[in-house]
């Protein structure tokens, strides 16, 4: 069937796949076009405002930048649930570092050092033992979070000011000419860098075949588990440079018991942009419009007086699921023949 | 002499009849126009290259879609089943290449499915036990065990119990849809005389095969699709083969394998006493430059774990190999390296990405450090072009062509690739005529350029018809080849079933 169908539309020209492409890319984008609408008519005066919109891209900054790893690594059919905990881990190092006397640049790339140590750690596991991700974040999630928790002496750690600081608050009067926070700069740069490494590189493309077809990677001499300890690494470098903004965010402090529950808003974003937890789908866009999604809404909310915590939460919750339909309803049609 | 008064009523109203069913998809026409009968106790071998019609004609009889124009009619009375549930209520049951089955169920579980005798809430389990027992021996097979889990069968047997599922919903109308591509010769047998039983007790049976040998033997009367109609028809056993051919690709194919004046040079693969975790036990073989080896035996001699030992997909546990220069095991990206490429059996799970783009599945052996997506796709093209691969582009995914060509997307990695061995597990396994002559006329091509082509299959006359050289693989064992000419099919089924050794 599928030839004749093919063929015919390779004639005519247009396509359901075609099509279906089309609404993955403009799915996510007319959602958040439309929650944003749905807010600016509810409260013009509060939710419209260029503060507000610094304060929603401030607040995406995080999870969006974890949300750049995930994407890599849900891409190759993989999942990441310890990513919350290990951006409290990065804290804590960063704030320890900061009080033994480590300049801030140094403490920020320990940070990092520490989060990709952590995805070391995850890889290893992975390729060695052969345990499926989900069991062994699940296991790290709460492992992570424990180290955090023990290397800070269960407190919070508050640190000196350093450049560090003015990573992720509002533009001061005197630097507006920045227009955006440093930290929303450094998470559009990051984006640009790794759709670049997903789309032009041959590590890149080796995550697609991965998670697309594990077996057809190993015919195929892709180095099937290097490539998976390499995603781990990889993507848990942007969980440490994530947990350099909340530090920032939280006005350099270590917080053990920060970003409790981020795991679940990155895997949601990465889903809301159109990734498929099966692998060999997802793109970077996708994730940044997904990120922005979930922060809009819990901003949103929060400005309409009638609305409630309970009640983001619910339609946070609806987002997702209403973006995993669409997108079954995007695929069935596609390959409806 | 008087009629039986059943044999006309039947020649009255058949058990099937279609008639102008029309089915489109948007803007293409999948039906267009199909005329289709079969009678009470006859088997119609439906036949067609991939693409013709026959799923979505299928799809239409089980309910799974409905037709846009065109009548059916069941026993005389009009059929227009709504879903799959009202068309297996009305007795039209469907086996699939792919068996729709719960492995972890027992065998009697599986063929009850969904039709458990009740009382209350709980099943009356000895009259489930019976009644499978009953659909089991009318298939010739009380010796299965009722109570093991389904996934302890095998295949073959895993395939009689879903028609006993088909026997036990009373079905009139039994469609078969590629039901030997992976049974054993014996098997296939076994499968034949249940399909002539039930003919025998006043089925209808729809066969789908693309093994026209097989569908010819089976068959009563065949039906052609060929681009979404019903080209022509008629009694099986006064219809050349040739001839049924020919209706299916629209022209006649008179030389299907191509053998060109070839002459074997150097040794390029040597295989000595390989063993591998259970197979292959003891095989040995050796591979010359323009030269095609072609590997017969039973499913289960050890074939594609011979492929997948050289090629390193396996682990080896014994025995000497050699690759051009180079000795012992390797990795796949080792042999890729030493320009040896393997095209899997499992086209869906193994061979492609199913989900990717053509560009990227036929590039991914030899990726640049740096993708250049542009020239990746102009090269793709190239081998598009050369191989006559019907797609919109390369950036288009695997998964919307037909078999035929994501076969052809499989080899042209090799070829993207450049390999000088070629080791082809079942190459035209599934696919349609046309790809296939065209696959031959490849693999000749090749030879003739000093390729050297290991192969694979369990069609055995492509194997007579393409290869220089046929080794005979049995039980793992695989120990002299002969010349193509010193052979013939008798002898090396002979071989395959270990009937040499009893003689």
């Amino acid at each position: 069937m599928t030839t004749s169908l093919t063929q015919k539309e390779a004639r005519s020209g247009t396509s359901a796949a075609d099509f279906s492409a089309f609404l993955g890319t403009m799915g996510p984008i007319a959602g958040l076009f439309f929650v944003v609408a749905a807010f600016a008519v509810l409260e013009p005066r509060t939710f419209l405002t260029l503060d507000n919109l610094q304060i929603i891209l401030l607040n995406t900054a995080v999870v969006g930048t974890a949300a750049l790893g995930a994407t890599v690594i849900i891409i190759s059919g993989g999942i990441d649930l310890s990513v919350g905990s290990n951006i409290a881990l990065c804290t804590v190092v960063i704030a320890l570092c900061r009080l033994h006397g480590l300049p801030p640049t140094a403490a920020a790339l320990l940070g990092i050092a520490a989060g990709s140590c952590v995805g070391f750690l995850i890889g290893t596991l992975v390729t060695w033992f052969n345990i499926s991700s989900f069991i062994v974040t699940l296991g790290l999630w709460g492992a992570v979070r424990g180290l955090a928790k023990r290397l800070a002496g269960g407190s919070e750690i508050s640190t000196p000011k350093s450049w560090i600081s003015h990573l992720l608050q509002m533009l001061p009067p005197g630097q507006r000419w920045m227009v955006l926070p440093p930290g929303v700069w450094l998470l559009l740069i990051l984006s640009l860098f790794v759709a670049g490494v997903l789309r032009y590189t041959r590590f890149g493309r080796h995550v697609f075949a991965i998670g697309s077809n594990e077996q057809t990677a190993r015919l195929c001499g892709v180095p099937v588990a290097r490539t998976k300890l390499m995603i781990f690494i990889f993507a848990t470098v942007f969980a440490g440079i994530a947990g350099v903004l909340q530090f920032s965010y939280l006005n350099n402090l270590g917080d053990p018991t920060t970003a409790n529950g981020y795991e679940l808003n990155v895997i949601a974003a990465v889903v809301i942009g159109g990734a498929s937890l099966s692998g060999g789908k997802g793109n970077v866009f996708g994730t940044l419009v997904g990120a922005l999604l979930m922060t809009v809404v819990g901003n949103g909310c929060s400005k309409v007086p009638s609305l409630t915590n309970a009640d983001q939460d619910i339609v946070t919750g609806a987002i997702i699921v209403a973006a995993a339909a669409f997108d079954q309803f995007r695929q069935s049609r596609a390959t409806a023949k | 002499m008087v009629l039986p008064p059943v044999n006309t009523d039947m020649k009255e109203s058949p058990r099937l009849r279609m008639e102008g069913v029309r089915k489109r998809f948007g803007a293409t026409v999948a039906l267009d126009g199909v005329d289709l009968r079969v009678d009470s106790g006859e088997v119609l071998a439906l036949v067609g290259e991939n693409g013709a019609g026959k799923s979505t004609l299928m799809k239409i009889l089980s309910g799974a879609v409905a037709a846009d124009e065109g009548k059916m009619w069941l026993d005389g009375e009009e059929y227009r089943p709504r879903d799959p549930l009202e068309a297996r209520r009305r007795g039209v049951a469907m086996i699939y290449q792919e068996l729709s089955l719960a492995k972890d169920l027992s065998v009697t579980e599986n063929i009850l499915l969904g039709m458990e005798p009740v009382w209350g809430p709980f099943l009356k389990r000895p009259e489930m036990k019976r009644r499978a027992g009953d659909a089991l021996s009318q298939l010739g097979r009380p010796d299965i065990d009722p109570n093991i889990s389904l996934g302890k069968l095998s295949l073959a047997e895993q395939q009689l119990v879903e028609i006993g599922r088909a026997i036990c919903v009373g079905c009139r109308v039994l469609v078969l849809d590629e039901p030997t591509s992976s049974l054993t010769q014996t098997d296939i047998r076994h499968l034949f005389e249940q399909v002539k039983r039930l003919k025998a007790r006043g089925l209808a049976i729809v066969y789908i095969s693309h093994f026209l040998e097989e569908a010819r033997e089976i068959s009563d009367r065949f039906t052609v699709l060929r681009d979404g109609r019903s080209v022509g028809g008629g009694p099986t056993a006064s219809t050349a083969t040739s001839e049924i051919i020919s209706m299916m690709v629209g022209r006649s194919v008179d030389d299907l394998y191509p053998r060109s004046a070839r002459k074997a040079g150097d040794v390029v693969l040597e295989v000595k006493h390989l063993a591998g975790e259970s197979r292959p036990v003891d095989a040995s073989v050796s591979l010359h430059r323009g030269e095609v080896v072609g590997i017969a035996g039973l499913i289960g001699a050890g074939r594609t774990e011979l492929l997948r030992g050289i090629f390193g997909l396996d682990r080896i546990k014994n025995g000497e190999l050699r690759v051009a220069a180079y000795v012992g095991p390797a990795s796949p990206a080792r042999r890729w390296a030493e320009k040896m490429g393997l095209l899997s059996e499992d086209r869906k799970h193994e061979g492609l990405a199913v989900d990717l783009s053509i560009a990227d599945n036929l590039t991914m052996t030899r990726l640049p450090w740096l993708v250049n997506p542009t020239s990746q796709a102009a090269e793709s093209r190239k081998w598009i072009e050369k191989l006559g691969v019907r797609c919109r582009s390369p950036r288009q995914v695997v998964s919307d062509l037909s078999g035929g060509n994501q076969q052809k997307i499989a080899i042209a990695r090799l070829l993207y690739h450049d390999v000088d061995i070629f080791l082809l597990d079942e190459p035209t396994r599934g696919i349609d005529v046309g790809s296939k002559a065209q696959i031959y006329r490849l693999i000749d091509e090749l030879a003739c350029r000093g390729k050297a082509i290991l192969m694979v299959s369990s069609y055995l006359p492509e194997l007579l018809g393409v290869c220089d050289r046929i080794a005979v693989m049995c039980k793992g064992r695989l120990v002299r080849s002969v010349a193509v000419d010193q052979t013939n099919e008798h002898q090396i089924m002979l071989e395959a079933t270990g009937a040499m050794e009893m003689a």
